[in-house]
């Protein structure tokens, strides 16, 4: 049996590598390993709570809100704090726009080259490229000479035999299946959302400063001040430029995103039934109304894909396991352990590098394995939507059947590959909507005479109790996140996160459960081992951000100094 | 690739601004690319035609990107550019040969492809890193392809014509490396002695200032000149409160006392909320970010000191700098980072201060040069 290696994973976050044993052109078995720690979740401890939000946000630039939504909610949840109204509206907003530019690099510039071959486009007619274009979406820009003058560009590059980034790829690979004027239409469509993407997310520069990493989260509300009648606050002008750029996002994305999402999956349709994975799915559930606290995607469980029931989220069942990660536990081999009872110390037993294989029958991943009641958890865009399908939540029920029914196929479909990507993309359109409404009311409460971004009264240490802790959900562009807080004498006495990619890219459990990656490659039929671009496929469809799953540590039971991981 | 001897060639007779008109950029967008450029860099307006006299000149160049213990926001932050359509173009034509994030090949053929370009352009390619690199036990808590990043960094960096190290991370250690440094990470000058390292601090650094770096190095042939920090003295020569718009609050004695107080929605100066302004050296105000639309004191939020070496350990976000006598007075505004020094002591180290201080020292007898000051 052939075993094979894709180190790095590149078009990720992170560090990532797959292992693989191919039998007869098939994944047999899969092991998950991400290869870097940091350890931030140490670092944190002794230091102002109030930081917290700035440290965590470190720990992925590329989903660079959520960690600080999360810490400040685990703050506010430790210490009672409750914010004013245009605070929750504001992080609704930046939240918002965050998933829906994240999900539209991602589809464009980190997953759709395993579906779209560059190097086919130059073979396309721009006239029969629009005419394709035109029959899906009346999006301006897909004109013919648009098309002909991307092609002329693609060209031109080419013909410098340097590829850049390009180079080495697996173009002419039998697996991609588009034809020439479909590739063009994604080509140009990359390089359209690459001007995009930078547009809309200004939106957080004029409510954050900048971004990546924008800096202006404070525990209790925001640090934006409000005033319509100053110059150096959020005011008509500033909010007006927001709206602009809200109608930006969401045209793109209804125009553009998803039309080229259904024609791209059209031509992938047996992807609808590769690559399900563990088949449970967890959603904490997402932006709170900013007067009664009610979530508008709803938080949920569904298990072994069983649509007709819905189970409650119980934070108590969560429980991570270390027998195939680098750590040592002192609670001994093959039990897990519920975040505030764990405790976890890193300790590499790896090969020494420079290495050909990991020993993947032992320890190998600074990934822990997060399980909820003893189960593997998909968490990310499927789960979300697939939560809010069965709640009945209206807005997305709408959507997942408009798309399922221009696919022609069943919610069965959603269990897979496809269903992961085409998944991703309902929820972009859902958060571009929704986005507006929450621009709306942030208009209408100022309006209204009301520009308190802060609660004060507990941002001075000295109000705070001895001791206190919190938790914080968020539901971020990849997933179930929650951070975990302890706070004695002011300072922060334990921290630990448990986040998306933690769960997604978990290794094997102590009962030899595979984790959400590893069991969703198992079956994937791969045309040629030397480049398994399948493995791509389904691995990019979760959507990766690994410098993240890494910095999660347990809790630190009896011995509240102990941090683990990260 | 069976064209490469004829593609050499061909490369030959390229120069950065005929590819650029080639991909439909005009004479007058690429001028006025190289007048943004020169301003980034800090230099006089008239140096404009001479950044465009040697772009014109210039091959196109070959640019290697590494990820180590990183979080990828200066990856991002490089997607964000500002001059959008010819910034980006330019890193086009930079021919980026490796970079995780964006770059198609994986796996096996990701790391031939950076081997090509390590052994076809030995002495030549620039390399950026980003993250840092942990030196503990062996460096097993960071492995690309089966190699630890110091191996690769030596490898890598090391056949660099130079080696930009962009965010805090890189350039001294940043997240990773704050108290307790649980990985042993360093930033890459100290793990791979020896080599040409510009640092680009920040937290993310800010792209514009990465742009005027490569240019900089396109035009002059080398990388501009540095403070005792490795960094750029055109972005990193003067204080965030040098420059800063709310200067004439403080000197004016104006305070935002309370998170939304009127005081914070007129934009008074946010020195009691922790801003680190007057300790930090960076050109956060004018060059700001996401094509100048803002940067953190704009946005009522301190300076948090995100690209002085140690910040991590130094600069708790809201603890205002020490006692600063005599407020509202220009020329105290020296004072402070005296006064910083000696009070900041507490909870972590005081080198960031010290630093800081050196720092001023440098920029000083820089300024006396060009005889801004």
């Amino acid at each position: 049996m052939a075993k094979i290696v894709v180190d790095p994973i590149t078009r990720i976050e992170g560090h990532l590598r797959i292992e693989a044993e191919i039998e007869g052109g098939m994944i047999k078995d899969a092991w998950s390993s991400s290869t870097m720690f940091r350890g931030i979740e140490k670092i944190l401890k002794d230091r102002d709570p109030r930081d917290a939000w700035y440290w965590t946000q470190r720990f992925c630039g590329v989903c660079t809100t959520v960690h600080s939504i999360a810490s400040i909610r685990a703050v506010e949840d430790a210490l009672k704090i409750k914010i004013p109204p245009n605070a929750q509206l504001i992080r609704n907003i930046i939240i918002g726009i965050q998933g829906v530019q994240d999900h539209v690099i991602h589809f464009y510039h980190l997953h759709a080259l395993d579906w779209v071959d560059i190097t086919s486009a130059l073979k396309a007619d721009p006239v029969k490229t629009a005419s394709l274009a035109a029959s899906i979406s009346d999006w301006p820009n897909n004109s013919a000479t648009h098309f002909k003058a991307v092609q002329e560009k693609l060209k031109a590059f080419v013909d410098t035999g340097r590829l850049g980034p390009f180079a080495n790829a697996y173009w002419g690979h039998p697996a991609y299946k588009l034809p020439p004027e479909a590739n063009l239409m994604a080509t140009a469509h990359y390089l359209e959302a690459l001007e995009w993407q930078k547009e809309v997310i200004k939106i957080h520069a004029i409510l954050g400063s900048k971004n990546p990493h924008p800096q202006t989260f404070l525990v209790g509300g925001m640090s934006i001040p409000v005033d319509p009648d100053s110059q150096n606050a959020l005011n008509a002008d500033s909010l007006i430029t927001i709206k602009r750029l809200l109608v930006k996002a969401r045209d793109f994305v209804e125009k553009v995103y998803i039309p080229d999402l259904l024609a791209i999956a059209s031509f992938y349709k047996e992807w609808a039934g590769i690559g399900a994975g563990v088949g449970n799915y967890m959603s904490y559930g997402e932006f709170p109304d900013p007067v009664s606290g009610n979530l508008w995607f709803p938080s949920g469980i569904i298990m072994n894909r069983d649509i007709s029931k819905l189970l409650p989220v119980d934070q108590q069942k969560v429980a991570e396991y270390v027998d195939h990660s680098w750590y040592e536990s002192t609670a001994g081999q093959g039990k897990g352990l519920h975040p505030w009872k764990g405790e976890t110390e890193a300790k590499y037993s790896g090969p020494k590098p420079p290495y050909q294989f990991l020993d993947t029958d032992k320890k190998y991943s600074w990934v822990k394995a997060p399980r909820y009641d003893e189960a593997p958890m998909e968490v990310g865009p499927l789960a979300r939507i697939l939560v809010a399908y069965v709640a009945g939540h209206a807005e997305s029920k709408a959507a997942v059947d408009m798309v399922l029914g221009k696919l022609g196929v069943g919610p069965a479909a959603l269990f897979s590959t496809l269903g992961r990507t085409a998944a991703r993309g309902i929820d972009a359109l859902l958060m571009a909507r929704q986005t507006q409404v929450y621009l709306d009311q942030l208009i209408a409460n100022i309006g209204k005479g009301d520009y308190r971004i802060h609660a004060n009264e507990k941002w001075d240490p000295k109000e705070w109790p001895a001791e206190a802790s919190g938790y914080g959900f968020h539901e971020a562009p990849r997933g179930a996140l929650g951070h975990w807080i302890r706070i004695k004498d002011q300072k922060i006495y334990n921290y630990q996160a448990v986040v998306p990619s933690t769960w997604n890219a978990s290794p094997r459990d102590a009962k030899g459960q595979r984790g959400p990656y590893e069991s969703s490659l198992v079956g994937t039929p791969v045309a040629k081992p030397d480049q398994p671009l399948e493995i791509l496929r389904t691995i990019h469809s979760f959507d990766p951000c690994l410098a993240c799953a890494v910095h999660v540590t347990d809790a630190t039971g009896n011995e509240l100094v102990r941090v683990r991981v990260s | 690739m069976d064209r490469e001897g004829k593609e050499k060639q061909k490369e030959k007779g390229f120069s950065v601004a005929r590819m650029l008109e080639e991909r439909g950029v005009s004479r007058r967008d690429f001028l006025k690319f190289c007048s943004t450029v020169t301003v980034a860099m800090a230099l006089p307006a008239t140096m404009a035609p001479k950044v465009a006299q040697a772009l014109d000149k210039v091959q196109r160049p070959t640019l290697v990107w590494l990820n180590f213990q990183d979080c990828t926001g200066d990856t991002e932050a490089l997607l964000r550019s500002a001059n959008p359509t010819v910034g980006e173009l330019v890193l086009d034509i930079l021919s980026i040969d490796y970079h995780e994030t964006i770059m198609a090949a994986a796996g096996h053929q990701a790391e031939a492809a950076l081997e090509k370009t390590v052994k076809e352009f030995k002495g030549k390619y620039l390399c950026v890193v980003e993250g840092s690199i942990p030196l503990k036990d062996g460096g097993v808590f960071g492995c690309i392809g089966g190699k630890t990043f110091q191996q690769i960094a030596k490898h890598v960096c090391g056949s660099a014509a130079a080696t930009i190290a962009v965010g805090t991370c890189a350039a001294y250690g940043g997240i990773a490396a704050a108290v307790p440094n649980p990985s042993g990470a360093v930033g890459v000058k100290e793990a791979v002695p020896g080599i040409t390292v510009l640092n680009l601090p920040g937290c993310p650094c800010n792209a514009d200032n990465l742009t005027a770096v490569v240019v900089y190095y396109l035009t002059f042939g080398k990388l501009p000149a540095m403070d005792s920090h490795g960094r750029p003295l055109f972005a990193h020569g003067k204080r965030i409160h040098d420059n800063c718009e709310r200067r004439p609050h403080f000197d004016a004695g104006q305070y935002v006392e309370h998170w939304g107080d009127d005081a914070h929605r007129k934009g008074f100066c946010l020195y009691k909320m922790g801003c680190k302004g007057p300790a930090t050296f960076h050109n956060c105000p004018t060059q700001r970010f996401n094509e100048k639309c803002s940067w953190p004191v704009a946005a009522g939020h301190g300076c948090v000191g995100c690209s002085e070496p140690q910040f991590w350990d130094t600069s708790p976000l809201y603890r205002r700098l020490p006692n600063v006598p005599g407020f509202g007075i220009e020329q105290n505004a020296d004072k402070i980072g005296l006064a910083f020094a000696a009070g900041v002591g507490g909870a972590f180290a005081i080198h960031g201060a010290m630093n800081a201080l050196r720092k001023d020292k440098d920029a000083t007898s820089e300024n006396t040069k060009d005889g801004e000051e």
